[in-house]
């Protein structure tokens, strides 16, 4: 991560509790908090289509919506990705904030 | 096709063939417009049901052949579209490919850089939008992202023609020199540098031209299936066991490469990408705020909907009437007159035949275009990809996700494109149900017929009418969804993965390409299959004679009649609907010829209203919005 907008996250990352945080699947993830991609399950296929997308591992991603139903709309690099739920459940990610 | 074979030796050497690829949405397509104009030839990709762009264009003596790969977001095995452009660069490596990213999303466009730099093509790098990326506070620098990746960056707002010369300049110098391309290659992330060295080495000597060792060992770490599968079969078993060992170790690696690249990416265009700081509300943003939300964005997807048909019928329905009255029937009786002395047969065959079949089917251009410009703009603003976004929880009713209702929304223009653009969907079972829901849509070749049923019969009504009965297909559609959904399709839900673009101006440019591309492929239809229908159905409805009432159709049709009375149907809506089955709008063709007063100044359309009910107009209308899918539909599912 080399980008200012990455880099500012990383130094919150460094500031915060970076590690032996325990992860949380997107789909738990609220509307306006961040996170850092930790593990991708769903096997290599999923890993690579996401990957291709911008949604790698270390990558930081802000959930824009998530109502507790229906799709998951997430930030990631400047682009804005709809997930399934199914599919926001198999992305582990770091919460950057406090809570959920 | 004749391009799938071109290489080599064979390649004339005036001749450079440059590739263009790209993800999604970076304007791709407008560049290749810019490039070859109207030269360009549409197909498809051997064998599959991918459309395949070609153009020509000559600069400076050199004959320039411009390939249009699909877009997408990498080069893995998950898609048809990506298996295609990758078969493409490893098969017939092209002299150069030009990818063009989007300057505002760098950082992941430049994932399918790091892809295709694995390859061996030459690659130069168009940044497209950056406009867009100013309008961001996004600062690059070109001439620095160039020093970075050791490969030309050309700057371009392809959207104002510019920067496309050069990028088309820099193609063609590297095509000339290609020795002097020495980019920097991203490498591997350190936990599997050896492992990859490993693979690599098991391979040397073992597998056919034209693959590279390099590609196959770093997509065999993948996980990619389609490598897989070929370097098995490629290898003694013993090896491949070897190979499958090493692979099975090392199964996480995906993860690695993956955040290796961008790690690569971002040493890339640290130097040459200024960010804007955090906290920046922009216009998609505001817009999201409505065209995203669940309910604010489903009500915003009805009223643009009904905009759109309302649009359509205001502005090109009247249009049409002109053209039938006005230019239609002015035609005949210039006909007649001109070619008086001609055999009375010759001059009703053109005039009824030709003009009062595929003359009458020719003048719905207007309608045609007024829809299919709407339908531009919906795609090319980033609209449609939001309204795919709300849908998904209605789609999840049917058995689909979001993704689906593309390709079904595009079966309002057409039902072709719909059952094909249905290869999105990845599961199996989705596309399936897809490419099954996506006649009941009901695309405008049947709108057209609804359309001038329902004003011909309708009246003050035709617009109620015409509601009712694109509901009524709507419905069908859903039940049927929900049935199938239950019963044949059960389980495996397919991901939903899907991009939503930011928000921009639509391209006119790109939008009267799109609107001349579908008008022509109709123009081209209505000259050839609805004019040949009209003309037999003239002649069979002429002969013996005398009058439609003691012809060959008219028997035919009177042999059905026990099938139309079910329906309610005369022998001539009867064979309207047989018709048809050929090409929705020659039903329109048939009913012109067999509704033609004899000899009177009356259109077509009061002497229906005079001789159908509005009953049989209604069984007509249901048999045709909902039963009988047109050849060409039935063709690609």
């Amino acid at each position: 991560m080399g980008t200012a907008w990455s880099t500012q996250l990383g130094h919150e990352m460094d500031g915060g509790q970076m590690s032996g945080q325990e992860l949380i699947s997107l789909e738990e993830v609220a509307a306006g908090k961040r996170g850092v991609v930790r593990h991708l399950g769903g096997g290599p296929d999923f890993a690579a289509r996401l990957a291709a997308m911008g949604l790698a591992v270390g990558t930081p991603v802000e959930v824009l919506q998530n109502r507790g139903h229906g799709p998951v709309l997430v930030l990631v690099r400047g682009t804005r990705i709809a997930l399934g739920r199914g599919e926001a459940l198999k992305i582990m990610v770091e919460s950057l904030d406090d809570g959920r | 096709m004749d391009a799938s074979r071109v290489r080599g030796p064979e390649r004339s050497a005036a001749t450079v063939v440059l590739a263009l690829a790209g993800q999604p949405n970076v304007g791709k397509s407008t560049v290749f417009n810019l490039l070859t104009g109207l030269s360009q030839h549409v197909g498809n990709w051997p064998g599959k049901t991918v459309e395949r762009k070609e153009g020509r264009l000559l600069r400076d003596g050199t004959q320039v052949r411009i390939v249009d790969l699909p877009g997408t977001y990498g080069l893995s095995a998950h898609s048809t579209e990506e298996r295609i452009a990758r078969d493409f660069l490893i098969r017939e490596r092209p002299d150069v490919v030009m990818m063009i990213a989007d300057a505002s999303a760098l950082e992941r466009n430049l994932y399918l850089l790091a892809e295709l730099l694995i390859l061996p093509v030459p690659v130069v790098l168009g940044l497209n939008m950056m406009d867009v990326a100013h309008a961001q506070g996004l600062e690059i620098e070109p001439h620095v992202l160039e020093a970075a990746l050791g490969l030309p960056v050309v700057p371009l707002v392809a959207s104002k023609n510019q920067g496309v010369a050069e990028l088309l300049a820099a193609a063609q110098a590297l095509a000339r020199e290609p020795a002097s391309f020495r980019p920097n290659r991203p490498e591997i992330a350190e936990p599997h540098r050896e492992v990859l060295v490993r693979v690599r080495a098991l391979l040397a000597g073992r597998i056919p031209e034209p693959f590279t060792e390099d590609w196959l060992a770093v997509k065999l770490l993948e996980g990619d299936a389609e490598v897989t599968v070929h370097v098995r079969n490629w290898l003694p078993d013993e090896d491949w066991a070897a190979v499958h060992e090493v692979l099975r170790a090392h199964e996480d690696a995906v993860l690695d490469i993956a955040s290796g690249r961008y790690e690569w990416i971002a040493r890339m265009v640290r130097a040459a990408v200024t960010q804007p700081r955090l906290g920046r509300i922009t216009l998609t943003d505001r817009l999201d705020r409505v065209a995203a939300h669940p309910w604010w964005g489903l009500l915003l997807l009805f009223a643009v909907f009904g905009a759109v048909f309302w649009l359509t019928f205001t502005l090109a329905a009247p249009l049409q009437q002109w053209l039938d009255t006005r230019v239609i029937e002015r035609l005949q009786a210039v006909l007649a007159t001109v070619l008086g002395e001609a055999p009375s047969w010759l001059v009703h065959l053109l005039a009824d035949g030709v003009l009062g079949g595929a003359g009458l089917v020719a003048t719905f251009v207007p309608v045609l275009a007024v829809f299919f410009a709407a339908l531009a703009v919906l795609e090319d603003t980033g609209y449609l990809a939001r309204a795919a976004f709300v849908m998904d929880r209605f789609m999840h009713g049917l058995g689909l996700h979001g993704k689906s209702f593309l390709p079904l929304f595009l079966g309002f223009g057409c039902n072709v494109p719909a059952v094909m653009g249905a290869r999105v969907i990845g599961s199996r079972s989705g596309r399936l149900l897809t490419i099954l829901l996506a006649p009941l849509v009901p695309c405008s070749a049947r709108l057209v017929v609804l359309a001038l049923i329902a004003a011909a019969l309708f009246g003050e009504r035709a617009a109620l009418v015409s509601w009712a009965f694109i509901g009524l297909n709507l419905l069908v559609l859903a039940l049927v969804g929900v049935v199938l959904n239950r019963t044949l399709f059960r389980g495996e839900q397919a991901a939903f993965i899907m991009e939503l673009p930011l928000f921009h101006a639509p391209n006119l440019r790109s939008i009267a390409q799109f609107v001349w591309n579908n008008i022509w492929a109709f123009l081209r239809k209505a000259g050839t299959v609805i004019l040949l229908v009209s003309v037999v159905i003239w002649a069979l409805s002429n002969f013996p004679g005398p009058g439609i009432e003691h012809s060959y159709l008219a028997r035919f049709g009177r042999s059905l009649a026990p099938f139309g009375e079910i329906m309610g149907l005369d022998w001539r809506m009867l064979e309207a609907l047989l018709s048809s089955f050929i090409a929705k709008e020659t039903a329109i063709a048939t009913l012109g010829i067999l509704y033609q007063a004899p000899g009177a100044d009356e259109g077509f359309m009061e002497v229906m209203a005079a001789s159908v009910s509005p009953a049989s107009a209604l069984a007509f209308l249901t048999v045709t919005m909902l039963f009988i899918p047109c050849v060409a539909t039935v063709a690609v599912m």
